[in-house]
């Protein structure tokens, strides 16, 4: 089944063309890695898929429904995790708080003016936290956490809304190598566990083709190849654009 | 004070109210609020002579024995720590009455207290007419010519003026407003055929100057009629000046001969405006003359009109209090309807109206003029305030409050 | 039409005065951000000082010409070096606070310079001497114009130009719009940074010295030229968009212009005109004229917020005490002092209203007295025109004030950091001038009078515990919300925007209902405050009022909940002492805000919390 389909997205930043006609699919359960050399207009594509930028035309398709130039917090209601290239917690509350909002906000619960949050979905956020291995540490505020840690914090938040697509930027930047290869294993594993389609941009050439099923690789705003991580490896286009970081790309 | 008065007090304080009142020797006390740290160009002068008329009195017997004792208040300009000090005052400090404010709003707000509390507020300087008419009640008397009056004693002479084109100029508040609104009902009663060509409000104390001078200029009228006063006065005289606004025009100005408005324009005072005011320097009865002595020999300034202001405040309570029996709310009122006192002007006894507890004190009117650099009045006459109220009818009408 | 161009001409003039004030406090809040509520103090000080240096002939040795610029500029001098004390003696130790705590010190020294201003140079207001040279006027189109003006009007686009040389052409002005531009990076360059602050404040204060100063011909000096100054000087600096020397210019021409003929057509316009220019500017631009989007101006300086925490055991044990003493208050305190109780209890309700919608949700209010103003004015009005009892007006007051809320609110919240203070500003004065102004309905500034509690509620004890009941239960229900779900969006919002956003918070719903919430309570102190003072008045929804509120949420700490009550209680019982005890209570007022800011940075309530944890 399709989770997430994308037809024709362009947008341009002030005449400079960031997305050029890109289009891709992403099924349930799948893996998919987005890559391409610095200002190839990944983060651009990326963030018209949840509606933080408004594309110039084409469509985004979530489970076959329109969801072109929706607001973020209205996708995130269909069933899409996000987490951010730079971390973006809430620094003045617990662990387990942002992860307790990110729950309440599922349930329509948000209004609430009388009973406190503390008893709210404490379980259930302990839950994901225990999932993402960040459960020793959920009374601490997250304005003091390490990055790596935020990261983990921050796929809890995703997951707390049980998406069909996750879109993840960047998830594994800031953390030690062996963390990262923990954490994409932890994040493919739900994918298959609970259907979800996982969308992923990364700079990391370990992470990409340890974990991704498919890759899709972007150039100048121009999806250039597509494929199994094998098929994308071997394309000459991608090699060429990679001659600068071939090493990376072509030594595994 | 000293330590046996002290002690005296303290002894008061202990004892049963009822009984330290009755006591020979216990102090009368007056509750004074004002705006003093707010408005302290016009309060210090007001407070010094207060002080020395206590003293005056205190020296000569006090009041049938007892001497005088005032609390003063700070206000800092707002209505409702004048309320609070007043509370105080009454509650804590056990006063037998309160006096003071300056600010219109203030004024209203100590009085409405006065009412609600059943206390004598004997008002002092406010100026709005609200005070003793439209909100006026039992409990509150006001001394100084109210707006109504200040502006009737101009549109005397405002009404000889050949000019039939008038502009007016006065702060943007409730002072401001009424003296336009009272000049131009009365003006246009006394001279049905005077047009007003232009009207600016600047905001009381941030005058545009050079804009409203110009706007006015624009309007080509053959006179003004002024209520701006202290830092705009002085701003809006000084473009007026050098713009020639007042070239070939008469100039009619509320309280612009007050020595407090007056003796900042230095030399540049205008000169032939028609204004109430207060030359104190040129007043030489007997009465005045001693009360401008007793005021230098004790602060070694010359009084401002606040000095008269409080003087005549002081002497007006002294001479309820020496003809009351019991230091009592309701005494004093009884006795400050129609009371009679001596204005410390030397113009000859004032009397606190019964219909609507307003004092006939009056204001001298005259001209403006240089002398020796410094701003004066000529011309002048004192203006017995009893000449400038509306008919006891249409005061009925006015002020709805019960007797 | 003659008429008109001279009619510009006078906007001009005042234009260039305005600028002047306005380019030192956009230079200083550029590089330092302090929100520097002192300025009109210096601006004040520079007038004072040259009216000395002139009047007594300092520079008259060098002939009379001298005598008065030597005066001119030498106060500008001494201004600067004023500023560059303030800042190394106060600011300095401050930085490291929490966003717009330093508009506290700066109050401090705006009380002090009061004070000392008049101790130094009397009461009266004093004249200075013309302009040597400058005396007359010229005819321009017939019509005579002073010379002064249009000296002025040279001297607005003179100081610009040489600022922006400054700017540009020397290794200072450089780093100064390096650190405008970006603090951090300056730091991170190895700069001086001290030297640097201190160098632009000085700067700055000698600007706010040279404005007072130059006004010498043209005004009398006077005690009230701080307060009248620093709200004109912060619209034109906001409204061109903070640090924007060409924006503040721009909106000084706008402001000086717009006054000047809008006093043709409405008179009475010149009591709101600014607020009204600031509130149409920022509500279609939200960072003013020339204004960028500010980057990160939350987290501009300090550390995160920390955590919020449930009360400790002792602490609530402590609050159940006071809470019973208050309550027992009204069997034995005498009624003044339970009336003095009554009104720290309101100005507590109003803190906590204020820091509601200021600490989670991170959004500082500088004009939150509307509210409590709106509160007051329904209850008058309901006695007024309905004759309706206490308890009418007391359940209408939220709801009014609510209303106002939701109205100004939906305006504000869209902004952030000062413009959103600025732009709740310009509607608070907004509802004051209308207070002020519309005087058929509300009395106009004479108030409305006789607002007093019903019969049964009229002894002061009574009315006590009524006050006690509705001002700790508005501000318990306050705390109760910052805890529910609620409040944790609340919170969310302001921690970060982007997040709350992709997991389905509407951070401009949440944040507008806040305010709202807000509002709602501080209309429920404003009423309890009318029917304990019998009248209602446009001061209630004046400035002060609302610095005051400021000051209570900061002196107590913005980052706990406990911090506005402890403010309210320190700052109410304080100036209420203070007042009744001596002549000089700005003096000490002023002194002991500015020894709680240095020597408690995050507050009375956050020191308390730091010296409980260490102890734990």
């Amino acid at each position: 089944m399709t989770v997430l389909a994308v037809e024709h997205l362009a947008k341009s930043w002030g005449g400079v063309q960031a997305v050029a006609g890109v289009s891709f699919s992403l099924a349930a359960g799948e893996v998919l890695a987005l890559i391409g050399p610095n200002g190839a207009g990944k983060s651009t594509c990326f963030n018209m898929l949840n509606g933080q930028v408004r594309p110039d035309s084409g469509r985004v398709l979530l489970a076959g429904r329109d969801i072109t130039g929706m607001a973020p917090r209205h996708v995130f209601r269909l069933g899409v995790g996000r987490t951010f290239q730079i971390t973006a917690t809430f620094g003045a509350m617990s662990v387990r708080e942002n992860v307790q909002v990110a729950l309440l906000s599922q349930a329509r619960g948000l209004g609430g003016l009388w009973r406190p949050m503390a008893g709210q979905k404490a379980a259930e956020a302990e839950a994901l936290l225990d999932r993402v291995g960040m459960l020793e540490q959920a009374a601490r505020p997250c304005g003091v956490l390490a990055y790596g840690d935020l990261k983990r914090v921050e796929l809890a938040v995703a997951l707390a809304n049980t998406p069909r697509l996750l879109l993840m930027d960047e998830p594994t930047a800031g953390m030690a190598p062996a963390e990262r290869i923990a954490l994409m294993a932890l994040t493919a594993r739900l994918a298959k566990e609970g259907g979800i389609g996982v969308l992923f941009t990364e700079h990391d050439m370990d992470v990409v083709f340890a974990h991704a099923d498919r890759i899709i690789v972007l150039d100048r705003g121009q999806l250039i190849a597509e494929g199994a991580p094998q098929e994308v490896r071997a394309d000459p286009r991608v090699r060429e654009v990679y001659l600068g970081t071939g090493a990376t790309a072509g030594g595994h | 004070m000293s330590g046996v008065s002290r002690r005296v007090v303290m002894t008061g304080v202990l004892a049963a109210p009822m009984l330290a009142r009755a006591q020979a020797g216990a102090p009368i006390k007056i509750g004074e609020v004002n705006s003093y740290t707010s408005q302290p160009a016009f309060l210090a002068p007001y407070r010094n002579s207060w002080i020395l008329a206590v003293e005056q009195i205190n020296a000569a017997g006090g009041i049938n024995g007892r001497p005088l004792e005032t609390i003063f208040r700070d206000d800092g300009g707002k209505p409702e720590d004048a309320v609070r000090h007043a509370g105080e005052l009454i509650n804590n400090e056990k006063v037998d009455l309160l006096a003071g404010g300056f600010l219109s709003n203030i004024g209203l707000a100590l009085g409405d207290f006065a009412n609600q509390n059943r206390k004598l507020y004997i008002a002092s300087e406010p100026l709005t007419d609200a005070l003793v008419w439209a909100r006026g009640n039992r409990y509150t008397f006001r001394l100084r010519p109210s707006t109504y009056m200040q502006c009737a004693m101009l549109v005397e002479e405002a009404a000889k003026l050949p000019a039939r084109r008038w502009a007016m100029v006065a702060p943007n508040y409730e002072y401001g407003q009424s003296s336009v609104r009272w000049f131009k009902e009365l003006l246009t009663r006394a001279k049905p055929d005077v047009e007003f060509v232009a009207e600016q409000f600047p905001a009381l104390g941030r005058i545009d100057a050079g804009a409203t001078v110009q706007a006015l200029a624009g309007a080509r009228p053959e006179a003004i009629f002024n209520v701006t006063f202290g830092a705009d006065l002085t701003n809006f005289v000084r473009q007026g000046n050098t713009r020639g606004l007042f070239e070939h025009r008469s100039v009619v100005s509320v309280l612009t001969g007050e020595p407090e408005y007056l003796e900042p324009l230095g030399d540049e005072a205008p000169e032939g405006w028609i204004v109430t005011g207060y030359p104190w320097e040129q007043i030489d009865n007997p009465t005045h003359t001693a009360f401008r002595a007793a005021y230098k020999a004790r602060w070694n300034a010359d009084p401002k009109l606040g000095s008269v202001v409080a003087r005549d405040t002081v002497t007006a309570i002294a001479a309820a209090l020496r003809k009351t029996s019991a230091i009592e709310t309701e005494a004093l009122i009884a006795t400050f309807r129609g009371l009679t006192f001596p204005t410390s002007f030397g113009t000859g006894d004032v009397t606190f109206r019964a219909i609507d507890h307003q004092s006939t004190l009056g204001a001298f009117v005259g001209k403006t003029a240089l002398r020796n650099g410094r701003g004066t009045m000529t011309d002048w006459r004192y203006a017995d305030g009893a000449k400038y109220f509306p008919t006891d009818e249409v005061v009925r009408t006015l002020r709805t409050a019960p007797v | 039409m003659d008429d008109l161009v001279v009619q510009a001409l006078s906007g001009l003039a005042s234009a260039s005065s305005l600028f002047l004030v306005a380019s030192g406090l956009t230079v200083i809040f550029g590089v330092t951000r302090v929100v520097n509520f002192a300025h009109g103090s210096l601006y004040m000080l520079g007038a004072y000082v040259a009216w000395s240096l002139v009047t007594h002939g300092v520079f008259a040795f060098a002939g009379p010409f001298w005598q008065f610029w030597g005066g001119i500029l030498g106060a500008a001098v001494v201004t600067a070096a004023i500023g560059a004390v303030i800042e190394v003696l106060l600011l300095r130790r401050i930085y490291r606070a929490p966003e717009l705590f330093q508009l506290l010190a700066t109050f401090g020294v705006v009380l002090v310079v009061q004070d000392v201003a008049l101790w130094a140079w009397g009461a009266q207001d004093l004249l200075g001497p013309r302009a040597p040279m400058l005396r007359g006027a010229v005819r321009i189109l017939g019509l005579r114009f002073p010379l002064y003006e249009l000296f002025l009007i040279a001297v607005g686009p003179l100081v610009l130009a040489g600022l922006w040389l400054l700017f540009h052409r020397t290794r200072f002005g450089v780093l100064v719009r390096a650190a405008t531009a970006d603090r951090e990076m300056v730091a991170a360059l190895g700069v001086n940074q001290a030297l640097l602050f201190t160098g632009v404040f000085a700067l700055g204060a000698g600007l706010a010295g040279l404005g007072g100063a130059l006004q010498l011909p043209r005004e009398s000096v006077n005690l009230h030229m701080d307060l009248s100054t620093i709200t004109e000087a912060f619209v034109v600096v906001v409204v061109g968009g903070l640090g924007s020397l060409t924006g503040a210019f721009l909106a000084a021409l706008l402001i000086g212009e717009l006054s000047a003929f809008g006093i043709l057509i409405l008179p009475k316009i010149t009591l709101v005109l600014v607020f009204l220019v600031m509130a149409v500017v920022l509500v279609v631009r939200p960072y003013g004229l020339l204004g960028r989007a500010p980057q990160g101006l939350h987290a501009s300086s300090g550390p995160p917020d920390p955590l919020l925490l449930p009360a400790p055991r002792a602490l609530r044990q402590l609050g159940a005490v006071v809470l019973a003493l208050l309550v027992g208050s009204a069997w034995v305190l005498p009624d003044y002092e339970l009336s003095v109780l009554t009104e720290i209890l309101v100005a507590l309700l109003f803190a906590a209203s204020l820091h509601f919608i200021m600490g989670p949700g991170g959004l500082a209010s500088f004009g939150h007295a509307a509210y409590f103003g709106a509160g007051a004015y329904a209850a008058a009005l309901l006695v007024q025109h309905a004759a309706a009892p206490m308890w009418a007006g007391m359940l209408l007051a939220p709801f009014a004030a609510g209303l106002l809320g939701l109205v100004f609110g939906w305006f504000c919240v869209r902004l952030s950091g000062v413009y959103a203070a600025m732009l709740t500003l310009a509607f608070a004065q907004i509802a004051w001038s209308t207070a002020f102004q519309w005087v058929e309905v509300t009395g106009g500034d004479n108030g409305i009078l006789g607002v007093w509690p019903d019969a049964w509620a009229q002894p002061k004890p009574v009315f006590y515990l009524l006050a006690l009941v509705l001002c700790v239960g508005g501000a318990m229900l306050l705390r109760r919300i910052v805890w529910a779900p609620f409040g944790a969006a609340l919170r969310a919002g302001r921690d970060s925007p982007l997040r709350a956003e992709a997991i389905g918070i509407d951070t401009f719903r949440t944040r507008w209902m806040a305010f709202a919430i807000s509002a709602a309570f501080a209309g429920v102190a404003g009423s309890v405050f009318a029917y304990a003072k019998g009248s209602v008045f446009p001061t209630y929804l004046g400035i002060s009022r609302s610095v005051d509120a400021l000051l209570m949420v900061l002196l107590g700490g913005v980052q706990t909940l406990s911090g506005p009550l402890l403010g309210a209680v320190a700052l109410t019982g304080l100036q209420e002492q203070l007042m009744r005890g001596t002549d000089h209570w700005r003096l000490l007022l002023g002194a002991t805000i500015i020894l709680l800011v240095v020597f408690f940075p995050q507050g009375l309530a956050g020191a308390a919390r730091a010296a409980w944890e260490k102890r734990a």
